[in-house]
């Protein structure tokens, strides 16, 4: 299987726009292809399809509960644990565990001598399958309020996808930091999503930077091109990356995406266009060994 | 009216927070203006602050393995919670990319093979601009712990703030409700959801509107490019409505932003008639005045 990630340093590029166009024109085509919601903190690829829930795993993660009879107040726990998440008063005897930090690496537990410290579940997300015509069609990373990182419910989503499709398109979250890099780092391909204005290049530099380090291969689309200015354009060329599309800016595709319609179900060309880019991944060598 | 630190957030990314926040940030004379949104810093774009002060920041430490000490005993294989230790081959192999830094396998090895190594590429930078002072974080590419960073940046905005006596204080958030969202809206006075009338526009506002309430506060909405779709934009003024969550106002879409990006100024700046400039002003004496 091949796996394709949507991606861009800054949101609101178009990720779930190219991610949610390209899945759709994969499936027109017959494609044997599954989308991967993997940006778990604002999920919104599944609101542009009819789709049916078939199934949803909670994701959950460990963290400490302390039995204040067995515990001798020693610090050793709090010595141990490198994120803060415990909160100990000798003298008075108080010792917390604040669970919004804990990252449940099991550290404390492994640092207690006297058997106090045991574990219980909380819950941080949810990876839900939703089917189109009752074939998997979307798997869903979708963070739970307040949780901080989104990291373990996009690895649970990530863990899904193994040969359960041919294609595998990953609309990955905004940045550059944890939540970008481990959906990235699953991806045999990347393509960045950037528009031409000073916000959007000096993002895209980011993002290029991190994808050279983790040596993944990847290709640029400008979208709403035509606003802004050529400076993106410019760099690409210095740079000698890939530019796979430039999508026009048009006030129609706008509009219909805000009611969460797919403008390439009325755009047959953009739909050549998305397969067009899909195509020249593959012949990029190396990247897989998939043909559509 | 008394100090002000206000957080602009948005759920959605690319809803127009960083325009928003630098067509507030000259509206007045004085300001310290903190960009909170590290890994994509846009607003030192327009302003081009001088650089009077550069910190570093230690985002996190990553395990590495001295294979000279190492005996293959796999016992940090069996510890690491994050699945960033596997057995390749015949040798025990650390994914720089899942290492979460926790230190465990470190002081667990028989052997004191592991050392953690930090990562120090990322900087805080602070210093002047044409309407005050300015503050912001650069994470190096591909390092963690936004959070910890944001919180260095507020930190330092309001140390500025104090020094230079200066009254209000404007974040600028990064998009999502995860760690460094958290944190640029914990202990703030004032936050705004920047949003715009699509349907991931609305629903992502829903879940930024979720986590200010959680941290018991009400913030209030601004729509952003309103005319894209007026049927969307009322959607999201019944569901402000229903939830006791005020508009504080809408603005239309202009590509005068845009041009006031490319020529490195805010709207107010660059087109200080445009209508959009009266709702501005509007928000954002409204705010200061309820502050």
């Amino acid at each position: 299987m091949i796996k394709i990630a949507v991606a861009s340093g800054k949101g609101g590029t178009g990720k779930t726009f190219v991610a949610t166009n390209l899945f759709y024109s994969l499936l027109h085509d017959n494609q044997n292809a599954v989308l991967v919601d993997c940006d778990a903190e604002a999920p919104n690829a599944a609101a542009f399809f009819n789709t049916a829930a078939a199934e949803s795993q909670e994701v959950t993660q460990l963290v400490p509960v302390i039995d204040t009879e067995r515990c001798t107040f020693c610090g050793k726990c709090r010595e141990y644990c490198n994120y803060n998440a415990i909160f100990i008063l000798p003298p008075v005897k108080i010792i917390n565990v604040i669970d919004e930090l804990c990252h449940g690496c099991g550290a404390c537990s492994v640092a207690c001598e006297f058997d106090a410290i045991t574990e219980k579940p909380v819950p941080l997300g949810n990876v839900s399958r939703l089917d189109i015509y009752g074939n998997t069609a979307l798997i869903e990373a979708r963070s739970k309020i307040g949780v901080m990182s989104p990291v373990p419910v996009i690895k649970a989503a990530l863990r899904k996808i193994d040969s359960i499709a041919d294609i595998a398109v990953l609309d990955s979250p905004p940045g550059t930091s944890c939540p970008f890099i481990q959906t990235v780092s699953s991806a045999d391909y990347v393509i960045l999503v950037t528009e031409p204005t000073p916000f959007g290049l000096s993002d895209l530099k980011q993002s290029v930077e991190t994808l050279r380090i983790l040596e993944k291969p990847f290709g640029v689309i400008i979208n709403r091109s035509g606003i802004g200015n050529n400076k993106v354009q410019d760099y690409l060329l210095d740079e000698g990356i890939t530019l796979l599309l430039e999508i026009p800016y048009s006030k129609e595709t706008a509009r219909l995406y805000s009611m969460g319609r797919l403008p390439v179900e009325k755009d047959p060309s953009l739909e050549t266009q998305l397969l067009r880019v899909f195509d020249t991944i593959y012949e990029k060598d190396g990247v897989s060994d998939y043909k559509r | 009216m008394k100090k002000m630190e206000l957080a602009i957030i948005s759920g959605k990314g690319g809803t127009g927070k960083s325009s928003i926040s630098a067509a507030f940030a000259t509206l007045n004379e004085q300001v310290v203006l903190a960009d909170c949104d590290v890994d994509a810093a846009n607003l030192y774009l327009l302003f081009n602050p001088s650089n009077d002060e550069e910190v570093k920041y230690i985002s996190g430490h990553k395990a590495v393995i001295d294979y000279f000490l190492c005996t293959n005993c796999g016992l940090c294989v069996d510890h690491c919670r994050f699945d960033a230790i596997t057995r390749d081959k015949d040798r025990v192999a650390i994914s720089g990319i899942s290492c979460d830094g926790c230190f465990l396998c470190s002081r667990i090895c028989p052997e004191n093979a592991i050392t953690m190594v930090p990562s120090d590429r990322s900087m805080m930078y602070s210093g002047s601009f044409r309407n005050g002072k300015m503050v912001y974080g650069r994470l190096a590419p591909g390092e963690e712990n936004t959070g910890k960073l944001v919180t260095m940046v507020r930190e330092k905005a309001k140390a500025v703030s104090k020094e230079y006596r200066i009254e209000n204080i404007i974040l600028d958030g990064p998009p999502g409700i995860g760690c460094p969202a958290i944190s640029t809206i914990t202990g703030v006075d004032k936050v705004i959801i920047v949003t715009e009338p699509t349907i991931s526009g609305l629903h992502d506002m829903q879940r930024a509107a979720a986590i200010v309430l959680k941290s018991g506060r009400i913030p209030s909405v601004i729509i952003n490019k309103s005319d894209i779709n007026p049927e969307m934009s009322d959607q999201i003024v019944e569901w402000c409505n229903e939830n006791s969550i005020p508009v504080a106002g809408s603005l239309p879409f202009d590509t005068k932003m845009v041009e006031a990006m490319v020529n490195a100024q805010s709207i107010y700046e660059y087109d200080p008639e445009n209508r959009i400039n009266n709702t501005i002003k509007d928000i954002w004496y409204n705010i200061l005045n309820d502050n």
